[in-house]
């Protein structure tokens, strides 16, 4: 439930410091202005060479890696679309076996797995479950663009309230999705693991630092990343940044971790701007009423008063000389 | 061998493994774009916002330490100019 | 070469695995496969068998895992039967693809539906076409000799491909038989470390399982399914190494019974031996009958079968296993496509026996004899003891 968390070992980011070679090669098939790919790219920034990457299938594995040519700098394997956490978990279990039985020397390099919504949320919900119930030591991270964006921009259990997709379209009866998006940190953090944070890659700083301590802890870490698709969401490219930082100040994807079952939120927002803001630059929302969007502002509301009460509570212990906000 | 193969199947890696890391870097993206960015140097703080959010990750730091696109990769998303906090980028049509 | 022990099969196959010093064990319970690993299990808990056990939380994922650890350069192994091997149906072609050596024993079982926990083929027969070099044991001798020689197999440059090791549900697995083992030093001697060819490694680093385009998908296939047809001469020479080592000798194929006989039983699996049993019965009452035992199921061994086979006028094929709404059973096929357009090929008869854990004895097999010797099966395939021509 509780438990101490040591990030000592946590090597920080600072703006003086930031690493600046991504390990996902330029000339890889993202869509124009694609924050999944950029996201996926910040995250190898903070992680550098010495990883094992596995790979969801997804928009990802698709634009990285179009025989004959490959984006990855690093080791890397796909394998199939929901078992990103199990294929991960035998990588980690090989490295540490391996090692102790003296057969490959050297500090282990990390293990680092990358999925989408669709491929954690769904279909690979189930041995993400068993990797992080099992305590490996990977960095699960799901990029989430909240639908199946790779196949044709449908439904996934990540799609927020009212976003119209292929297969929960807006129409005469119906607001689009009906459901709410699934709370994957939260069910990350009810398997006791050490690490679970939330990013946007607006907040650069911010998402590097989460990713190296989730490097520091021993034990499995989730990271759910916020990653604008504007072919799926019908949002102009340019805006990709610019909409993941609005997200944010809306409260509508918050900021925070959970480390040890206690949470911190990184990005205070003081002063929540209007969800309308939001959802009236993407084509997938364009369809909701005045009482639709109302109805949005109160689940905003609800589930941000949700996790300040679970900040008040259980506040995760103050980092010594914190990340700052890179404003 | 057909000519619709790549190569002929003695000849792949184990696998069909691709033994060449960062090889996507012969595929030159820069063709899909309507506009690129152009670089008003006087505007420019280096503060590599660009570079930062690429996601071509085709930004690097020239000798004068202003950060500039590689044309033969930048898609003209357009992401570097929005964000420039001194508008330094604009988006225009790529000059040859 | 010890004094011959009187245990478990299961628990043979789990000192088999121990002996290969694994580095990994992925596997997930499912009957009649759990006293497998749940023996590697204790063995792991008290520092028995040096390798991580992972307890994965289904069979999905302990060959999605045994495939991320094998890409890692360790030695693999797991275990399953029936729904087990059928869920992870998708990753079994995976495996292969990426020419990882993993090695698993399949307990055969049934699968659904109905239910049944009991022995029949048929989860293997639906993952023929996987790519996995595929062996079948007859006894529990075999089952442990056939797991450590699956090493082998699997790990040989020539193969690089995962080697299933088939064994009957129960009627192997949870019988109490005598099995002569071999100690560490003496496995070591037989089986080399493993040195994989291509890992996941910082080092050097590769892309594994990328998108396989139109331009190389077919490439692709013909280079490991090229490395299913090599390793069968691998498969030869391991088993004959296996033989000057311990004694033991196994062919891909083998013939017991009457030398040329005209009428000739075809069997895979433990139903061997019940068999052997009535060929002898018959032979000692001066009927012309033999009998051809499979032991190499993929790459389906040609040459030797039709060796084996050219003598018979008729071939009586045992299918433990049915093939719905196809000409016939899944051995049955394999045989009759081999003699397709032979001169003078045999009459090729095929009754499937056996599903769901049903009993087949050494009476039903001569009646078997009986029935097929006078002509009385027409049909391209009979039901043993369900439909009324059989």
């Amino acid at each position: 439930m509780l438990r101490d968390v040591d990030l000592s070992g946590y090597r920080k980011i600072t703006g003086k410091n930031v690493p600046r070679e991504s390990m996902v090669a330029s000339g890889h098939r993202a869509c124009q202005g694609c924050v999944e790919v950029l996201a996926m790219g910040m995250v190898t920034r903070a992680v550098g060479n010495d990883c094992i990457i596995c790979n969801a299938t997804g928009c990802m594995e698709i634009i990285t890696s179009p025989y004959p040519q490959t984006a990855w700098k690093t080791p890397w394997i796909h394998v199939a679309f929901e078992n990103a956490g199990a294929v991960a978990s035998g990588i980690e279990a090989a490295l540490q076996s391996l090692t102790r039985k003296g057969k490959r020397k050297g500090p282990l390099p990390t293990v680092l797995a990358f999925a989408g919504d669709g491929a954690t949320a769904d279909i690979g919900l189930q041995s993400l479950s068993g990797a992080l119930e099992r305590g490996h030591k990977l960095i699960y991270v799901c990029l989430d663009n909240e639908a199946y964006m790779n196949t044709g921009v449908q439904r996934s259990s990540s799609t927020p309230f009212g976003a119209s997709t292929t297969t929960s379209p807006a129409g005469k009866k119906s607001i689009g999705q009906s459901t709410r998006k699934k709370n994957l940190p939260a069910i990350c953090a009810a398997h006791d693991i050490p690490y679970v944070a939330t990013c946007s890659p607006a907040f650069h700083l911010d998402l590097m630092n989460k990713v190296r301590k989730a490097m520091a802890v021993d034990g499995p870490a989730y990271l759910h990343i916020y990653s604008v698709c504007p072919t799926g969401w019908g949002a102009k490219p340019e805006i990709g940044i610019s909409l993941s930082k609005l997200a944010v100040e809306t409260n509508v994807f918050p900021l925070y971790e959970i480390i040890g079952g206690r949470y911190n939120i990184t990005k205070k927002v003081t002063k929540p701007k209007p969800v309308l803001d939001y959802l009236k630059v993407q084509r997938r929302f364009r369809h909701l009423t005045e009482s639709d969007v109302a109805k949005i502002q109160q689940q905003v509301d609800d589930s941000f008063a949700y996790l300040n009460t679970m900040a008040a509570t259980f506040p995760a212990p103050k980092e010594k000389g914190g990340a700052k906000d890179e404003e | 061998m057909s000519d619709r193969a790549f190569v002929a199947w003695q000849k792949l890696a184990l696998g069909c493994a691709i033994l060449a890391p960062g090889s996507t870097a012969k595929l030159k993206t820069g063709d899909w774009k309507s506009l690129a960015p152009k670089l008003d140097e006087e505007k420019c703080i280096k503060c590599a916002k660009c570079l930062t959010y690429c996601p071509e990750f085709c930004y690097s730091e020239d000798k004068k330490g202003f950060f500039r696109a590689d044309l033969s990769y930048c898609k003209g998303c357009g992401i570097c100019a929005n964000e420039c906090p001194t508008q330094a980028i604009t988006m225009g049509k790529e000059e040859k | 070469m010890g004094k011959r022990v009187g245990i478990e099969v299961s628990l043979a196959v789990a000192e088999a695995v121990k002996l290969c010093d694994v580095d990994v064990v992925s596997a997930y319970p499912i009957t009649p496969q759990t006293h497998i690993v749940e023996e590697l299990s204790h063995y792991v808990a008290n520092g028995d068998l040096d390798a991580a056990f992972i307890p994965v939380e289904s069979e999905h994922s302990a060959m999605s895992a045994a495939v991320g650890s094998s890409a890692t350069g360790a030695r693999t192994y797991t275990a399953t039967s029936s729904q087990g091997l059928a869920l992870m149906h998708e990753i079994l072609f995976i495996a292969p693809s990426l020419r990882l050596p993993i090695v698993m024993t399949i307990a055969n079982r049934s699968l659904s539906g109905p239910i049944s926990i009991w022995n029949d083929h048929s989860d293997i027969m639906a993952e023929r076409d996987t790519g996995w070099v595929q062996i079948f044991c007859e006894n529990g001798q075999e089952s442990f000799d056939l797991t450590v020689c699956a090493f082998r197999i699997a790990e040989d440059k020539r193969v690089l491909l995962p080697v299933g090791v088939n064994m009957d549900g129960f009627i192997l697995t949870h019988m109490i038989e005598p099995i002569e083992f071999m100690d560490k030093a003496e496995v070591k001697a037989f089986l080399p470390d493993y040195k994989p060819q291509l890992t996941l490694n910082p080092k050097k680093p590769v892309s594994m399982g990328p998108v396989g385009v139109p331009e190389v998908y077919m490439e692709a296939k013909k280079q490991y399914e090229q490395a299913l047809w090599d390793s069968k001469a691998v498969v030869k020479e391991v088993l004959a190494a296996w033989g000057k080592h311990t004694g033991r000798k196994y062919q891909l194929v083998e013939t017991n019974g009457k030398k040329k006989a005209k009428t000739v039983f075809v069997t895979m699996g433990s139903l061997g031996e019940t068999a052997m049993t009535a060929v002898d019965n018959l032979v000692a009452a001066k009927q012309d009958v033999g009998q051809v035992r499979l032991r190499l199921w993929r790459p389906f061994p040609k040459e030797e079968m039709k060796k084996a086979l050219k003598d018979a006028a008729k071939v009586v094929v045992i299918d433990r296993a049915l093939s719905p709404g196809g000409v016939c059973g899944p051995l049955a096929t394999e045989i009759k496509s081999l003699f397709y357009g032979a001169k003078d090929a045999p009459k090729i008869v095929n009754i499937v026996a056996g599903l769901g854990g049903r009993d087949v004895s050494v009476k039903d097999f001569e009646e078997m004899y009986a029935k097929a010797k006078s002509g009385k099966i027409k049909d391209d395939y009979v039901i043993w003891g369900v439909e009324s021509n059989a």
